[in-house]
């Protein structure tokens, strides 16, 4: 029995794949990947950049291979290339059912190291900046967690700080360097807040707290986005947050704390979400399920929930 | 059995019946229709106002949803009345004998209601192009209105009312894309019988798809809904009037996917000829039975999920009103749960074609046929179990995200099964460059940036960046435009010799293919770099640096639109300005369809064909041929009786 030896076509089309993946793989990783969105400033944002950047030089291959066999078919194997008498290629049965299988084989290696891979990018960096809901389960290691309530409505959004005496302002400010939890709720239709360069999007629905971890590494500006049809000025719900370093941080918190007390006295107390008023379209809410806390122990960034958390996974 | 399967033509024909019933049919069309549409409309509204004038929600908001749902459900009943679809429901009412529409009449009947699956799925070729190009149309107008970051053409609340209608209508019209013209159309005569199971139930499908393309149009002059296509609560509870328009729509539409499913399947299960098993059955056939398993099991839950949001807005229910017991995640999981099957509702049927097509223009045996079809099985079955990819953001349970992360991903091997019969099919090929074969390449080439781009989106990191942007938008577009509606219209070009008598302008048809080709990729893959780098989906403002991309979109998106034009110009001119009579197989395949006269006669085979060997057989020396239509005198269908399906004496090798 002779062995079917590979032809020349084939040859050809794995020299020519090889060559272009071994060369535009490497400058895709190390030229085009380090500029890839979101960016770096925080370690969702990073964490998202590399697995995009894993998953591109993973799929390359993959596109090469389609596209390198198909170029080669359509200029080589067009009926007016080949003379009429060439007799029709018939596969062999064996080698065809040879080939299904390594392809089923290929494909389903390719999809498990996706996916192992893409499971270790979530569940290590804390839920890689998606909502997680109200109960978390990939939560950051440090106790040290400032959380930042977001509130979605038609059609801005609002920020409350909890450790600094529940003030809600519409300027989003961020300390460096440290583990924030995002809580994201809504007072009306669903939204999403969409922190660009935080790599951090969650869902803001009514009457739920959907928690996001990030944790911050540069100082700048990012952009805010709402990533949900909400209505009509849904395209002009946006606005810009900044990362400062932590003394800027706290020197603005405790000055705007101070600055909107007697406003802040005013809001419904602070709550993880609020429940619209019943007559609907005045905007007005009531705070629900209102957890108390301890204005000492949230200075120290020490939040109740946020322990809970710690608690639930040590 | 003789007498069942093989009833010579003659005194069978539909014409040759009495008309019977009540005798409404031959005075009734779409004229008829229209006119008792308009009346049922009247008399819905003015119920509707009967009935929920006094409540406080309407007194207070001066907006009567009873009214608009009884006036679009009364004017969608109409519209069937007026046809002709409930004459036989109603004569069985009354006791009279059934009525059969007549089949004569010239071009009148394809404006009629008909039992003759062909010219119901001319009337779905017309159906489905109208939509296409509505949609399209507001695409262009989506597009127009991003040609500037701040200056506005539409303002915001027409621009969402614009999206909203645009992907609405599109998904409308791709889920019946394939099923509803070439399904109905090709499915009988590839199978080898003379009509659909239940060709009542099929005439009837069409004619709800036509009123829902109506009932959703009527949104636009209620100010649109403010939703998009996916209909989320509580915006779908708080929006306008139009947001009924959607809810009733897709209620209608999702009824005739349905019908339409069910029919094909059991068309497909019981009308086959005899050796038609399911080794032979053609991809194409096989395909359209996954999706109509699809349609089946999945479109029920948007139509139940259609329901609850009109009860919301009518009866005050709180199926999806957080405060009052309800929840905006009920929506979010059942939309979705018909949503993902609705994708491959979507991609499905056009994988199916290129299939049918690629072995007659490469000259060779389909590859990996059995695979082909385990793929479109599997695709299926495991479409139903990745719908919370959807949701990987929205705060629901996050235990959940590897498991969905993981169905998702696995949805590639499948599908991967049609890249490898494709590809397989390509090998050392003879191909013949025709239009349909173009196509054919071109889904290729698309679906796998679609496909690839799916991958990324089912990576929950990923999906943290990417999730609602515009790379999600590019991504489906490439699936079911570059895969769906590129197979579409290479079946056009395909079967129209066949389904018209005509052929079709060969120049034309390749300018239509590369300009179509060319600037589709030019209109969606920027749009793919445009979402990596942070435009939100539905925005009517974005960020300035994201302008010259936007813009090259729009302008790709423009002669995108204008390659419509070459195929209507194509479709004019070969079949009405400068007719050339298309030969009866003109591209030498071995389907069974083309082995019928054109035109095909109304009950397809004189006698029903056995069929003896493969459908794929190209290349292959002395190859038998597909079927035996000899009928009762030939040999194959004395064996055919005596229980040998392959006609041949011989077991089969499979």
């Amino acid at each position: 029995m002779s062995t079917p030896r590979r032809s020349n076509d084939l040859r050809t089309m794995v020299t020519i794949w090889l060559i272009l993946s071994a060369v535009l793989d490497p400058v895709y990783f190390w030229v085009i990947g380090p500029h890839m969105p979101p960016g770096t400033m925080t370690d969702s944002a990073a964490g998202q950049q590399f697995d995009i950047n894993v998953l591109v030089v993973t799929a390359l291959p993959v596109v090469l291979a389609v596209w390198v066999y198909m170029a080669y078919a359509v200029i080589n194997w067009r009926a007016s290339k080949i003379p009429a008498d060439t007799p029709v290629f018939v596969a062999d049965p064996k080698r065809a059912t040879r080939i299904q299988v390594a392809w089923i084989l290929v494909t389903a290696v390719t999809v498990m190291w996706a996916f192992g891979f893409g499971v270790y990018e979530l569940v290590v960096p804390a839920g890689a900046g998606g909502g997680e809901g109200p109960n978390p389960v990939w939560t950051p290691t440090s106790k040290n967690i400032l959380p930042i309530q977001v509130i979605g409505q038609q059609w801005l959004w609002t920020y409350r700080y909890p450790t600094f005496g529940g003030f809600e302002t519409t300027q989003l400010m961020i300390p460096n360097n440290t583990e924030i939890a995002f809580h994201v709720t809504s007072l009306d239709v669903i939204h999403d807040f969409w922190a660009y360069q935080l790599g951090v999007k969650a869902d803001a629905n009514p009457q739920e707290d959907n928690v996001a971890f990030t944790h911050t590494a540069q100082v700048g500006r990012f952009t805010v986005r709402c990533d949900e049809l909400c209505g009509i000025w849904h395209g002009a719900m946006y606005d810009y947050g900044h990362i400062v370093p932590k003394a800027t941080f706290y020197k603005w918190a405790t000055s705007t704390e101070a600055k909107l007390a007697s406003q802040t006295k005013l809001l419904p107390p602070f709550a993880w979400i609020y429940t619209p008023d019943a007559n609907g379209a005045d905007g007005g809410y009531y705070p629900n399920n209102v957890v108390p806390y301890n204005k000492t122990e949230l200075y120290s960034s020490q939040h109740v929930r946020i322990t809970q958390y710690g608690a639930k996974n040590s | 059995m003789a007498s069942t399967i093989d009833t010579p033509i003659a005194g069978r024909h539909v014409s040759t019946r009495p008309a019977g019933g009540l005798g409404l049919n031959r005075y009734q069309n779409v004229f008829t229709a229209f006119v008792v549409a308009a009346g049922g409309y009247l008399l819905g509204h003015y119920i509707g106002n009967v009935i929920g004038s006094g409540y406080v929600s309407v007194q207070g908001g001066g907006q009567n949803d009873v009214a608009i749902v009884l006036a679009l459900t009364f004017g969608a009943l109409g519209w069937l009345l007026g046809i002709g679809a409930l004459n036989y429901p109603l004569a069985k009412l009354v006791g009279a004998s059934p009525e059969y529409p007549p089949t004569e009449g010239g071009w009148m009947r394809y404006f009629r209601f008909s039992l003759d699956h062909k010219v119901v799925g001319m009337q779905y070729v017309i159906a489905t192009l109208l939509f296409l190009f509505t949609g399209g149309l507001l695409a262009m107008a989506i597009r127009t209105e991003l040609l500037n970051p701040t200056i506005h053409v539409l303002g915001p609340g027409t621009y969402i009312a614009v999206v909203g209608e645009h992907g609405t209508i599109m998904m409308m019209m791709a889920s019946s894309l394939v099923i509803g013209p070439l399904g109905n159309w090709l499915v009988p005569l590839m199978i080898g019988s003379r009509r659909m199971a239940f060709p009542r139930v099929e005439a009837f499908s069409l004619w709800l798809f036509t009123a829902g393309y109506m009932v959703i149009l009527t949104a636009l002059p209620m100010g649109g809904f403010p939703t998009g296509w996916t209909g989320y609560a509580p915006l779908q509870t708080q929006a306008g009037g139009g947001m009924d328009s959607y809810l009733v729509g897709f209620a209608i539409i999702g009824t005739g996917m349905v019908l339409a499913g069910f029919n094909l399947a059991a068309t497909i299960v019981t009308c086959r000829a005899p050796g038609m098993t399911w080794g032979r059955l053609p991809i194409f056939v096989w395909s359209v039975l996954a999706t109509a398993a699809l349609l089946v099991f999945a479109t029920p839950t948007l139509i139940c999920a259609g329901l609850f949001g009109i009860l919301d807005r009518t009866a005050q229910t709180a199926f999806y009103v957080n405060e009052h017991g309800g929840s905006s995640f009920l929506w979010e999981n059942l939309f979705w749960f018909f949503g993902h099957p609705e994708v491959y509702i979507m991609a499905l049927p056009g994988f199916g074609m290129v299939g049918e097509m690629l072995p007659v223009f490469t000259g060779k045996q389909l590859f990996g046929y059995k695979v082909g079809a385990a793929g479109m099985i599997g695709v299926a079955l495991l479409s139903f179990f990745v719908w919370q990819h959807h949701l990987f953001q929205s705060g629901i349970n996050p235990d959940m995200r590897p498991l969905f992360m993981l169905t998702t991903e696995l949805i590639s091997i499948p599908t991967g099964f049609i890249f490898l019969v494709g590809l397989g099919t390509l090998w050392k090929a003879r191909m013949r460059m025709e239009p349909p074969m173009l196509f054919c390449l071109a889904l290729y080439f698309n679906f796998l940036i679609g496909g690839i781009t799916g991958v990324f989106l089912s990576d929950v990191p990923v999906n943290v960046t990417v999730h609602g942007s515009f790379f999600v938008l590019a991504h489906f577009h490439y699936t079911i435009m570059g895969g769906l509606v590129f197979a579409f219209f290479g079946g056009l070009y395909y079967w129209l010799p066949k389904m018209t008598g005509k052929t079709l302008n060969r120049k034309l048809s390749l300018a239509h293919f590369w300009v179509m080709f060319i600037f589709f990729n030019l209109t969606f893959f920027p749009l793919l770099i445009v979402g990596l780098l942070g435009q939100p989906r539905r925005v009517f403002e974005y960020a300035q640096r994201l302008q010259p991309l936007n813009d090259f979109a729009s302008v790709s998106a423009y002669i995108l639109g204008a390659s419509f034009l070459i195929f209507i110009a194509n479709f004019v001119w070969s079949i009405w300005i400068d007719p050339k009579p298309a030969p009866t197989n003109p591209w030498g395949s071995r389907g069974l369809e083309w082995q019928v006269p054109t035109p095909v006669p109304a009950y397809n085979f004189e006698h029903i064909p056995v069929i003896v060997s493969d459908p794929y057989l190209y290349g292959v020396p002395d190859a038998p041929p597909v079927a035996d239509f000899g009928g009762a005198s030939s040999p194959a269908y004395a064996a055919a009786l005596a229980g040998d399906t392959a006609g041949d004496g011989a077991a089969r090798s499979e």
